[in-house]
């Protein structure tokens, strides 16, 4: 409701804004004055310069409002209390709180109590008021100073330019920022746990039994993610074999042979093989095809394992070849048409035109699409932890069950979690050099993708 | 084409590049001088025959009832305003016309008295009788070798490499392109001028020895230099080759060819020895186009 509020105040104040903005400007416009700006951009910066203290102050408000509530709180408490500390400090703070909001508290509640959630429901309203207040006094001043400022030469187009760049950095700020915060928090935990654990023992370790928190910390279990890394990369490379000519057939297929009207019903319906969510894959991997490949196995006298590498990688290359086939379309279709009648005019026929100079020219986009795919292999999560069978010791035999990066950090965390136990940490370490591995790969494919951009545009 | 009739062209049509902009009164000054020869004089044998030929571009007529006679080792040129036809036309003579969709040909085209359409014929074999070079330069991403070689490999040309590396140097000589490449056959293809790239695609359609050479515009993305080389080496490619080109120069065509057809609205409205063409044509479109009233 507050927040409704808010809005609506600054959503009135915008459109006097640009209001006041344009109609001065366009007065001076009719008198015979001939302006640098339009009138529009006028009234744009006249909204820019309302909305920014307006802002200002309510972005201070958000970051601060919760320590400033927090100390009249406990102002609010009596000594007694106050002098709690940890947990039952919190929950007094969380009662109050919840009697002033109306949300009600569970069991009896003390005349102090109620009386600091009277206040507190006041101390609210109060300073929400004066935000509000603060927030349209500064917005209103500033427009009707950024009014102030319209004269004929005034270049309001070029300072509105220059707004929307700030205005795009930031956003674009937005994305790199959290990625540099979910390294520096990656980092930071991996820290902690390197202090358990030897570095060394970790990325050459080929032994994975971290046992369990609750056994004590003295017993730390061994962390060598050599047979986690080995299990993620059979996988992905089973994964791989499988979508990667599939994938390029298909692309090659509808870029070169199918009929545009086929090739517009067929390129959707594969795609929708990328919208099926991995979990469901998940279980069909786990139900369907593990059984079945555990039958065929046993027919032709093979020891196949229902849940395994093979089943894991199979349904996860199926899961990838729209990626493959949709990307390599695109790219298939981008080799320019001059290069294929260069070919077919020289009497080459249509498949050794694709083989032999569409596929070459397309090639380093096709290597492209291929990195992605890997690293989405990498970081696949769910179908690995229903049908690989969850087994982290080193086996070269795709037929046996292994386990990944992944399920192993799935594992680490789901259940009863210590922050200050190795066991818990190791996921953030295995996290970080799983964000490592499909970094590098989603690098070099991109630098080659853009490579290959260059060369035909 | 006897060495006489060469030493005459030549001269003149050298400083024609460096005038271009007033070269169309020029070039039919240029015809006047050279009357005497005619190709139908010299009788040459016909090497492609097309009569009544019409494209369709889904329901939408491109080319009516085209009719022509295209004689051998003489180049022919197709003139005519942007969107005549005359490409059309020229992809019909490789059915290169067969690879765009909802496209449709009718009529007949016969090369050397068979018909290209006939089921005998096989379109490979028929692409590699009748070469194409096309408006860009278009060399595959491979090594200028390696797309010399591409036609005779495919084709299956040459029984071994060194068979194969005389098949590309002898080809890069015709295209007089052997003396600027000869170092770096290993380096690629796309790394060339604009103008290399056009004379190594000449190069690669020479390659598979066809019969017919087919021209797209071949000079429309190279500088006035570089097209001085092509229409040189388009000269000296007639001795063995039939060429027909496709052109939006006029003076081009009276540079270097012997035949001229002038199309207009996907129709052939005239055609003979260029130098009637370019002098006295006998139809007024012809006359209005040639003197650049439309166009």
């Amino acid at each position: 409701m507050n927040s409704l509020i808010t809005a609506a105040v600054l959503l009135a104040l915008l459109g006097l804004a640009y209001q006041l903005g344009w109609s001065k400007s366009r007065r001076l416009e009719t008198a015979g004055a001939k302006l640098h700006s339009r009138p529009s951009y006028h009234g744009y910066l006249t909204v820019v310069w309302a909305l920014a203290p307006a802002l200002v102050i309510l972005l201070f408000w958000l970051l601060f409002s919760d320590r400033i509530t927090q100390s009249y709180i406990l102002s609010l408490l009596p000594p007694d209390v106050a002098a709690l500390t940890g947990a039952d400090l919190f929950s007094a703070i969380r009662r109050v709180r919840d009697i002033a909001s109306g949300f009600g508290v569970a069991g009896e509640t003390q005349p102090w109590e109620n009386a600091a959630g009277q206040s507190l429901r006041e101390f609210n309203a109060l300073t929400f008021a004066i935000v509000t207040a603060a927030a349209a006094g500064a917005g209103a001043l500033a427009m009707l100073w950024a009014r102030s400022r319209i004269a004929p030469r005034f270049r309001a187009r070029n300072e509105f330019e220059g707004v929307v760049r700030v205005l795009l950095i930031a956003c674009s700020g937005v994305a790199i920022l959290t990625t540099a915060g979910i390294i520096a928090s990656l980092l930071a935990e991996s820290i902690r746990f390197f202090s358990f654990i030897s570095p060394i023992d970790f990325f050459f370790g080929t032994s994975w039994s971290p046992g369990f928190s609750t056994t004590g910390n003295e017993a730390h279990g061994e962390y060598g993610m050599i047979p986690l890394v080995w299990g993620t990369l059979m996988i992905a490379a089973i994964a791989m074999l499988v979508s990667l000519p599939i994938g390029l057939m298909t692309a090659v297929y509808l870029s070169q042979y199918a009929a545009p009207r086929l090739r517009d019903t067929v390129k959707p319906v594969i795609e929708i093989l990328a919208g099926i969510p991995t979990i469901v894959y998940g279980f069909f991997a786990l139900v369907t095809v593990g059984p079945f490949f555990s039958n065929v196995g046993a027919l032709i006298g093979l020891d196949i394992r229902a849940t395994s590498a093979f089943t894991a990688g199979v349904v996860m290359g199926i899961m990838i070849i729209p990626f493959i086939s949709s990307l390599s379309d695109d790219i298939l279709r981008q080799v320019p048409r001059a290069m294929r009648d260069g070919s077919l005019g020289l009497g080459a026929t249509k498949s050794e035109t694709i083989r032999q100079v569409i596929l070459p020219a397309a090639l380093p986009g096709i290597v492209g699409a291929f990195l992605l795919a890997v690293s989405r292999a990498i970081g696949e999560t769910m179908i690995v932890v229903l049908a690989a069978g969850n087994s982290p010791y080193l086996r070269f035999n795709p037929f046996e069950p292994v386990s990944t990066v992944t399920v192993t950090i799935v594992k680490q965390l789901t259940g009863d979690t210590d922050f200050a136990s190795p066991q818990s940490l190791v996921a953030f370490a295995l996290g970080l050099t799983l964000f490592v591995m499909t970094l590098i790969l989603n690098v070099v494919a991109l630098q080659i993708v853009r490579r290959y951009r260059e060369q035909y545009e | 084409m006897t060495d006489l009739s060469t030493s005459e062209t030549k001269p003149e049509t050298i400083p024609m590049h460096m005038t271009s902009g007033s070269a169309i009164i020029e070039s039919s000054e240029l015809g006047k001088g050279k009357t005497v020869r005619t190709p139908d004089k010299e009788n040459r044998p016909v090497r492609v025959k097309a009569r009544d030929v019409s494209v369709f571009y889904g329901p939408k007529q491109a080319l009516f009832d085209v009719s022509i006679d295209i004689p051998a080792k003489a180049v022919t040129a197709f003139i005519g305003p942007s969107g005549c036809g005359k490409s059309t036309f020229l992809r019909c003579l490789n059915r290169m016309n067969d690879t765009i969709e909802g496209c449709r040909v009718t009529g007949q085209i016969e090369l050397d008295g068979s018909d290209i359409h006939d089921r005998d014929l096989d379109v490979v074999e028929l692409r590699a009788r009748v070469g194409m070079v096309f408006q860009k330069p278009n060399p595959f991403p491979k090594s200028i070798f390696e797309n010399v070689a591409y036609g005779p490999k495919i084709h299956g040309l040459a029984r071994s490499k060194s068979e194969l590396e005389g098949i590309v140097e002898s080809s890069l000589r015709r295209a007089s392109l052997w003396e600027e490449v000869k170092d770096r056959l290993h380096e690629p293809g796309t790394g060339l001028s604009g103008g290399q790239q056009q004379r190594l695609c000449i190069a690669r359609a020479i390659a598979v020895s066809p019969e017919v050479i087919l021209m797209d515009e071949p000079c429309s993305a190279l500088d006035p230099i570089a097209t001085a080389k092509i229409e040189e080496l388009i000269d000296e490619l007639k001795q063995n080759f039939t060429i027909v080109i496709v052109t939006h120069s006029m003076q081009q065509a009276a540079r270097v060819s012997q035949r001229t057809a002038f199309f207009h609205l996907g129709n052939l409205v005239e055609e003979g020895p260029t130098d009637t063409i370019f002098t006295s044509p006998k139809e007024k479109r012809t006359q209005d186009y040639i003197t650049g009233r439309f166009g």
